[in-house]
């Protein structure tokens, strides 16, 4: 890890108007990424995936992106020239979406793909980029490189195609990857065994790593350090290794709600939310997107115009490849 | 329950848009017009819908509207510009065509909505037939589908008139029989979208029938974008029956249709511009009128066009 | 309460065919809750599709409720067996209120009272009778969970078969869901089967549960082994561990098992 971190965010709020008001996705979120494994952890509506998305300006219109500091090896994000940006994003910032069905040219053969992510920031020919394709494709540990290089997308199954997108990110060599949900999509051993890949490329490289997720014991598990996050602020920071000691009332009762494999527990205990975790934010009309939030009987957001959801942030934590699709 | 009888517009406004609606008829009136609310927003879409509202109430007003009565032919007075007597004119036989427009908009009414009962819902139990049930049920009615798609309109409606006599029935029937087959193509696309879906599975779970399913699950889906494109078409189905009218195949002479009154104009269209041109115009706003309501109605109907 | 037999369903035809279901036996007695456990592709769904009667192209037994069930059901065959499916956002008509989701399997029975048995079942799964005319999109996703939950439940089942029913929500969320599904069989003393991808959902919900890897069952074992972690089979530890959160040693020694 060196001293010096790769990204410094400072006060980053994200908002979108809606026709009843404006909704904040984000409310003043501060933090660094060094060379490590940062997770941001959250419940859909923490403003997780958005958090990831405004470092690269990915957050869909009409999204406002504000931060007193968002800035990538010197480098301001917010105020950068959008060709500059391209130059950045893809190419020393990688970023991997949930569901790769939807991040892959479903046209293109994926060996096109990755030969072509590679030759778009470097200015190789093209049998140096197919080798260097290759390479990479042995590198997620994909037993036979050069039938999958001639494959189309819809030919590989989840793992293989997630792990085809990793390859395709980390092949221009970024300095930093954020990672949505990479595994969620996938089964548990599947999901291992993509980690395992992205945390060798991550040590080996000296690549910095934002993974974004709601799954608190795989983030304990996978990552250096940890950001809670809840209704679009950052509640607990703390090492990943001493999250089973977090101290935040919203951490600890997330852990408990957890089912365990030794459960013995007749109940599992009910997450309480209180007000007061909302404290320091100007008032909102929606107060924590109203969406996942389980006090029922409580006041629920009401969509005013039908299935046209005005709530422009991803619904539902998993099962919504679309809204997360990168698009 | 005393808040809501409140019948300001405030409490009305409150009542409909209610988070926790107290009836059945409550929810439905307030997703109506919470859809209205969306709707009226369209600039646009309120021009249309003015247009359309026009033309319903020229057709139910005409004989108050009209200053002479569409038939009365005076031969002293034909052919004579717009003036202040004749505000449109009047024809080579002397009718004033502002009175013979006003009520050709009744015929033009009668068409829209005869043709919008007849063929969107045929076309809709089709397609979702097909749809829902697929295997020889779907080959057979999509290939006779096809058959129909496989002429072009307007040939086909005049085959259909030519055969049945002319008249302005027979050219409704014409312009039905040939307009379904578009609508059972969307229904079933959406069918067969809707079909695989866990609401349906758990409707057959509980043990309902296939034409419950058909009728209560799947239908109200494929309704909205059906209605859109129906809305959408209303403008051709308008030239068509226009189309028939000039051919002399639709309504007959002296019924003041307006693609009939066009035809009769045309003899005189270098000279007395106005007799072709009026009823040009009017089936030109019409439509207008209506694909504007359309392109409104399929922005809250049917957002994923967007 | 179910026994399933030499269950086998296959896909498609010919050389496409797939053998999703490879010979499935099981039997779930009344008042248990049993849990299906397996990767995507296991084949625990296709077999609860079979036993609820969603999918026709099955061969071997089912029975259900002591009566033996041919591919197609009669109406009655759903008041004794209903299902909760994996996403409440699928699960749901969109154009339907909440009244009149849980209207219309009562509408279909022929059954009275359909007022009070709506009140009744809505109470019961824990949504007060404001929720009654509002529509799905109004309703957070535990929310709709319940909903189906509850619409499961109005023809007052002995049987609930669960596909998944809380790995679309977060965590909070499935805890009380968790929790309403437990109170739910405790009251109506209904017999679960329950599909899960989630070891420790299985440990918290089941009595007994069966490992499915490639259309077969690997290994059956009461919730006190999957506890204690005293798996038989390779495959069952495997997925155990993977399930234990991230390690990169045990992630190297995964291996595939046909």
């Amino acid at each position: 890890m060196s001293d010096k971190p790769l990204l410094e965010v400072e006060n980053l709020r994200i908002s979108f108007p809606t026709r009843t008001g404006v909704t904040q996705a984000v409310r003043g979120v501060s933090f660094t990424v060094g060379r490590e494994k940062l997770g941001i952890v959250g419940e859909s509506g923490s403003g997780k995936s958005m958090t990831g998305r405004a470092i690269l300006r990915l957050v869909p219109p009409p999204g406002i992106v504000t931060a007193d500091r968002l800035s990538f090896q010197g480098e301001d994000l917010l105020t950068l020239p959008e060709k500059r940006l391209r130059g950045i994003r893809g190419r020393r910032i990688s970023m991997v979406m949930q569901d790769p069905k939807f991040s892959l040219n479903p046209v293109m053969t994926i060996g096109a793909q990755i030969a072509e992510a590679y030759r778009v920031h470097s200015s190789a020919g093209t049998a140096e980029a197919k080798r260097r394709a290759l390479e990479m494709l042995e590198a997620v540990r994909i037993r036979n490189p050069e039938r999958v290089y001639g494959l189309y997308p819809h030919e590989v199954s989840g793992g293989m195609g997630q792990r085809i997108m990793i390859a395709m990110m980390l092949i221009p060599n970024p300095d930093l990857l954020i990672a949505d949900e990479p595994t969620s999509a996938l089964d548990v051993t599947v999901q291992m065994q993509v980690l395992a890949i992205m945390d060798e490329l991550c040590s080996s490289r000296g690549m910095g790593m934002i993974f974004v997720s709601h799954d608190l014991n795989l983030v304990a598990s996978f990552c250096d350090r940890i950001l809670i996050m809840y209704a679009g602020r950052v509640v607990e920071t703390c090492r990943a290794s001493e999250l089973h000691a977090a101290t935040h009332p919203y951490t600890r009762g997330l852990l408990d709600s957890l089912p365990r494999l030794d459960d013995t527990r007749a109940e599992l205990p009910v997450l309480a939310r209180d007000p007061s975790w909302l404290e320091d934010i100007s008032p909102s009309p929606v107060q924590g997107e109203g969406r996942g939030e389980g006090d029922v009987g409580g006041p629920v957001r009401s969509a005013m115009a039908g299935p046209p959801h005005p709530n422009p942030l991803p619904r539902g934590e998993r099962g919504h490849g679309p809204a997360e699709g990168g698009r | 329950m005393t808040a809501q009888t409140d019948t300001t517009e405030g409490g009305m406004r409150a009542w409909l848009t209610a988070e926790t609606p107290r009836s059945r008829g409550q929810a439905r009136l307030g997703r109506v017009y919470l859809g209205w609310l969306a709707f009226a927003r369209n600039r646009l879409a309120m021009i249309g819908l003015g247009i359309v509202l026009l033309l319903v109430l020229m057709a139910a007003l005409a004989p108050l509207l009209a200053p002479y009565d569409p038939y009365t032919q005076d031969l002293s007075q034909r052919l004579l510009p717009p003036s202040a007597a004749h505000w449109l004119g009047t024809d080579a036989f002397g009718r004033d065509i502002l009175s013979r427009i006003l009520y050709g908009s009744r015929l033009t009414l009668m068409i829209v909505a005869l043709v919008a009962v007849t063929a969107p819902v045929a076309g809709l139990l089709i397609g979702t037939v097909a749809g829902y049930l697929g295997g020889w049920v779907d080959a057979v009615l999509m290939r006779v589908t096809d058959i129909f798609l496989a002429f072009p309109k307007l040939i086909l409606a005049l085959a259909f008139v030519s055969a049945l006599g002319p008249g302005i029935e027979n050219a409704i029937i014409a312009i039905a029989i040939t307009s379904w087959p578009p609508y059972a193509r969307i229904a079933r696309a959406e069918t067969i979208t809707i079909r695989k879906s866990d609401f349906i599975s758990a409707a057959r779970l509980q043990g309902a029938s296939t034409p419950r399913i058909i009728l209560g699950h799947v239908v109200p889906l494929c309704s909205s974008s059906l209605i859109v494109r129906v809305t959408l078409d209303m403008a051709g189905i308008i030239l068509t029956a226009a189309g028939l009218g000039f051919l002399g195949l639709g309504a007959q002479p002296p019924a003041p249709e307006w693609g009939a009154m066009i035809a009769t104009g045309r003899q005189y269209v270098l000279e007395q511009w106005w007799v072709a041109t009026m009823p040009g115009i009017a089936i030109f706003v019409v439509s207008l009128g209506f694909n504007l309501l359309g392109d409104g109605l399929r922005d809250v109907l049917d957002p994923k066009g967007q | 309460m179910i026994d399933v037999r030499d269950l086998r369903v296959t896909f498609g035809h010919g050389a496409d065919a797939v053998a999703a279901v490879q010979g499935v036996s099981f039997a779930v007695r009344e008042g248990e809750s049993f849990g299906l456990v397996g990767e995507s592709g296991s084949g625990k769904s296709t077999v609860l599709r079979a036993v609820v009667g969603l999918n026709h192209d099955w061969t071997g037994a089912i029975a259900v409720a002591g009566a033996a069930q041919s591919r197609r059901r009669e109406k009655g065959f759903f008041k004794s067996c209903q299902m909760v499916f994996q996403d409440p956002y699928g699960s749901l008509h969109p154009r339907h209120t909440i009244d009149r989701i849980l209207a219309e399997p009562i509408a279909i029975h022929g059954l009275r009272d359909a007022d009070a048995r709506i009140d009744r079942v809505l109470r019961d799964v824990g949504l007060g009778p404001q929720f009654r005319f509002r529509y799905p999109h109004q309703l957070s996703g535990g929310q709709r969970q319940r909903v189906a939950i509850a619409r499961a439940l109005v023809l007052e089942p002995r049987v609930l078969l669960l596909d998944e029913p809380t790995s679309a929500l977060d965590v909070s969320v499935q805890a009380e869901i968790l929790n309403l599904l437990k109170r739910l069989r405790a009251e109506h003393a209904l017999t679960y089967v329950l599909v899960s991808h989630n070891l420790a959902v299985v440990a918290t919900m089941c009595d007994r549960l069966a490992v499915m890897n490639r259309g077969r069952i690997v290994e059956e074992m009461d919730v006190e082994a999957l506890r204690r972690g005293a798996a038989r089979e390779d495959y069952t530890r495997q997925l155990l561990r993977a399930s234990q959160g991230y390690d990169r040693a045990a992630a190297d020694s995964f291996k595939d098992f046909a």
